[in-house]
């Protein structure tokens, strides 16, 4: 098979269908193997998400194929697949069973170097160029390749697993010279088959593995010994690694990581300005206003953004509150217990610490009642005004070294318990992609005080397949209107459904109907069993805002 | 005499009232003209049947000897005339013994295509375009999304999964009627020559395929206690096999799916399928088009399937359509037995 787009389409297909870790890594070590220099590297670049293509919206798209097809038949094969790149990839005119203009595809290097290089007016003719030359497969990857909808569920992680199961390397020795090198990656590559040297890491702020946790189990209790753990709170910001060092001109170089290492520094630069360091910390990225913690539904406006404006950061200002020191100058402190990395922390944080970065504190317990007791009310120990913006606590065993990945038995994440809300289902719309015949997506709502149900918010998961289908049945059965791929459901006092909705926080908002905008709501339980009128009301709601704002007026003053 | 009044829909299946004789009745008739032997238009306990020799095999095989009181095997492209209406019996190309069934009376000439597919398959004839003044298409995949690939290269992917797993069985859903036997086919084509296993309902199917002259190679049934020991091996079952607990049993099953509805990446999905195989024993959305424009009918009915697209292509070509609405036609070859209906997603929630 010749290494072009259809070959790397032919894994990103077989992957997407392969449930299994095994299965998915021996795939793509396999495609590695097989394929050589460039190619290969631009596809490992491509599944750990480092080629990018802004110039392509699926608005370009779309207007492709209406050139090419009738818009009542495009309409009705939309409608029955429910993807936009897989219905064009299928209804793409080619000439029947060949691919066509004895054109051959392109490789995914040709179409890496040729979209940096070409005007976006020029982008729509070569697109429809490629398109003609590729088989069914290679369009639809190539399609979900410059529209950035690549989702096969190969994380990065995996993806430099396959690359070290070339040879006899370790994924983490992957990760350790990722940051530094460049798409496409053709030093690295021969290092892992070993046929070269280690890449020289010549980043002076690197990414280095991070270190997670397991959620603690009620058993773990029996088993865990307090003292062995040291406690601190657990933010709910994002969790981020800062690196900093000089380069060989003698610049500084700092970067901000998402615990992934994705590079967010663009969006953060006020925090980024503020560190003086040469080193790593592990820290939770925060927004404070007069010294308060901002809830996470502020910092989110300034995320996703490659750049960011002077207001936001005079009115959002970012902060580090620092969890872990893992570099300290050159010297690796990662393998040190965590007892003697926190002591080198604080005295790395009193000396380049500041308005912009603080240390995270550590609670005092000696008993898993007393830690208890902190996170059900973490205003009442320490944490104050702040309360609102702690996800639960972290627990560390003080003796574990600073290790990648997520190894078991040091870390623990105890998070407070979610908010609880009963609703009633009101409306029901067919998902995409897996989904795309089942009613998935649902709308629900609270009682008003004139008994009338008022829509606060829609959840998508939290169910199992299983429950899927019942519920994709019930909808299909108590339909009460259709809109399009919309249905409304049943929703009266006596008869429709009721959902236990679990959510991490509400606000106001003036986007919403309702005027609430929950986070991350769930669908808890499906209560079968609990009559519609029963379900919680407005006004419950409201108390819920009252209690957060009077918190952050508190804070404000 | 106008069309309708030579062949219109009824609950029971497609009726010709001057001879009193439906083609592929859903429910016991006196008389039945019958295109071909998948369950949802063979049914047992007709009257009379009139088919192609090896269709009236196919329904003894499944419903045994006596599935009918009458039978008359059906001469390729020889009129039978019953009351001053002629039907003659031409090759479909679906699976072995498919036939289309052209009824003529009073010059006027409507083909019942019953199901039909045009691309090549070494187990059954090909598919004979024939001339009409309506032309009566079914309409599984009558979407542009639906375009069948080469055959050669659906049946590649299945040998380098297997070279590439070669610890893990490769257990295929497909249809007992068929689609396993032009699979099998398929499969030697590309060379390969080990034993291809079978579950145990599609054992006398296959020996009625080798029995009308198409060799298969080696199948062996899948016996209950080997089943662990099939590592790197293929198993053929039909589709509802693929998930039970029968195929977990498997020693770490790849499960692939053998089904023109594999095109669709979230149908494949939801059935669980690692491996979907887009191999089809209906016309893809090409096929029909060009199907409808060979056999040049004026006027065409749009039956079992995607009515809706293929009647716009017909309007957008100058040719009159209309959907026929006939019920109770599932597409057997895809639809897991007692499934009704098209598209096997909708079908597994309501």
């Amino acid at each position: 098979m010749t290494p072009d787009l259809n070959r790397f389409a032919w894994l990103l297909d077989r992957l997407a269908y392969e449930p299994r870790r095994n299965g998915k890594l021996v795939l793509i070590t396999d495609y590695f193997r097989s394929t050589p220099d460039p190619e290969r590297g631009l596809a490992l670049a491509a599944m750990t998400g480092q080629l990018s293509f802004a110039n392509a919206k699926a608005g370009m798209i779309r207007g492709l194929i209406a050139e090419r097809v009738d818009p009542e038949l495009f309409a009705l094969s939309y409608d029955y697949v429910g993807d936009l790149s897989e219905t064009v990839a299928l209804m793409w005119p080619t000439l029947h069973g060949a691919v066509g203009h004895n054109r051959p595809p392109p490789t995914l290097a040709d179409i890496v170097e040729t979209l940096a290089t070409t005007d976006k007016r020029a982008l729509p003719a070569l697109l429809a160029n490629w398109l003609d030359a590729l088989d069914e497969t290679g369009r639809w990857a190539l399609l979900k390749l410059i529209t950035g909808g690549l989702r096969i569920g190969v994380s990065a992680r995996l993806a430099k697993t396959a690359l070290a199961a070339l040879g006899s390397l370790q994924p983490d020795d992957i990760e350790e010279v990722w940051h530094g090198l460049e798409p496409p990656f053709i030093s690295l590559f021969a290092w892992a088959e070993g046929q070269g040297p280690r890449p020289e890491a010549t980043d002076p702020a690197p990414f280095r593995p991070a270190m997670l946790a397991h959620p603690l189990e009620d058993e773990d209790f029996d088993r865990l010994n307090p003292a062995d753990f040291a406690a601190e709170w657990k933010w709910d910001g994002i969790r981020i690694q800062a690196a900093s060092g000089l380069n060989a001109q003698g610049q500084r170089i700092t970067r901000l990581y998402s615990r992934t290492g994705e590079d967010i520094s663009g969006a953060f630069p006020d925090v980024a300005e503020h560190i003086t360091f040469d080193g790593a910390i592990d820290g939770e990225l925060l927004i404070l206003r007069q010294g308060r913690v901002q809830s996470f539904n502020v910092l989110q406006q300034r995320l996703n953004r490659k750049t960011v404006s002077a207001s936001m950061i005079t009115e959002q200002p970012a902060h580090i509150r620092a969890y872990d020191l893992l570099f300290d100058g050159a010297e690796d402190v990662r393998p040190l217990p965590l007892e003697q990395r926190r002591v080198r922390l604080e005295t790395f944080i009193a000396l380049h610490g500041g308005e912009r970065i603080d240390l995270s504190l550590q609670l005092a317990f000696s008993t898993w009642e007393d830690l208890a007791a902190a996170r059900a009310e973490p205003g009442h120990v320490g944490a104050g005004a702040d309360a609102d913006a702690i996800e639960g606590l972290m627990l560390k065993r003080r003796d574990a070294p600073y290790l990648p990945g997520r190894p078991k038995g040091l870390w623990y994440k105890w998070k407070r318990d979610p908010a609880l809300l009963d609703c009633v289902l009101m409306y029901a719309q067919r998902g995409h992609g897996k989904r795309s015949s089942f009613y998935s997506d649902f709308t629900f709502g609270c009682w008003r005080d004139d008994d009338v149900l008022v829509p606060v918010g829609k959840a998508y998961f939290g169910f199992t397949d299983e429950e899927l289908v019942l519920l994709d049945r019930y909808v299909r059965k108590n339909t009460l209107n259709r809109f399009g791929p919309v249905r409304e459901v049943t929703h009266g006092r006596d008869a429709g459904l009721v959902f236990e909705i679990a959510f991490e926080g509400i606000q106001r908002s003036t986007r919403h109907k309702s005027g609430v905008a929950m986070r991350f709501p769930r669908i808890n339980r499906i209560r079968w069993d609990k009559p519609p009128r029963e379900a919680d009301r407005m006004e419950t709601i409201e108390a819920m805002l009252v209690r957060i704002e009077a918190r952050s007026a508190v804070a404000g003053e | 005499m106008r069309p309708h009044e030579l062949l219109t829909p009824t609950p029971a299946g497609l009726y010709c009232p001057p001879a009193d004789i439906y083609i592929d009745p859903v429910r016991p008739v006196a008389r039945a003209l019958i295109t071909h032997g998948h369950a949802d238009h063979a049914r047992a306990g007709h009257g009379a049947v009139l088919a192609t020799p090896e269709t009236i095999g196919i329904m003894a095989v499944r419903y045994g000897e006596n599935f009918t009181e009458q039978r008359q095997a059906a001469v390729l492209g020889q009129p039978v005339t019953i009351s001053g209406v002629s039907f003659t019996f031409h090759p479909a190309g679906h699976v072995l013994g498919s036939a289309q069934i052209a009824v003529e009376a009073s010059g006027l000439r409507i083909v019942a295509s019953g199901d039909y597919k045009r691309a090549r398959d070494r187990t059954c004839m090909a598919f004979e375009p024939v001339r009409c003044d309506v032309f009566i298409t079914e309409a599984t995949f009558g979407l542009p999304v639906f375009r069948h690939p080469d055959t050669a290269s659906e049946v590649g992917k299945l040998l380098a999964s297997l070279a590439l797993f070669p610890e893990r069985c490769h257990v295929i859903g497909a249809y007992a009627l068929g689609k396993a036997q032009r699979l099998v086919a398929l499969i030697r084509d590309a060379g390969y020559d080990r034993p291809i296993y079978v579950h145990g309902a599609m054992e006398k199917l296959m020996a009625f395929y080798e029995a009308s002259g198409i060799s298969l190679g080696e199948s062996r049934k899948v016996i209950a206690a080997e089943r662990k020991m099939l590592k790197g091996e293929i198993v053929i079952c039909p589709p509802s096999a693929i998930q039970d607990l029968w195929a977990r049993q498997l020693p770490d099953p790849v499960t692939a799916f053998a089904s023109g509805w594999m095109r669709i990446r979230a149908r494949a999905r939801q059935k669980g399928v690692e491996l979907p195989l887009i191999v089809s024993d209906h016309a893809d959305w090409d096929d029909l088009c060009a199907t409808i424009r060979e056999v040049g009918a004026p006027e065409v009915w749009v039956t079992h399937g995607q009515e809706d697209a293929l009647v716009r292509w017909c309007e957008m070509s100058g040719i009159r359509a209309k959907p026929l609405r006939l019920a109770g036609y599932g597409d057997d070859g895809e639809v897991e037995s007692g499934e009704t209906g098209t598209d096997p997603a909708a079908m597994a929630t309501t």
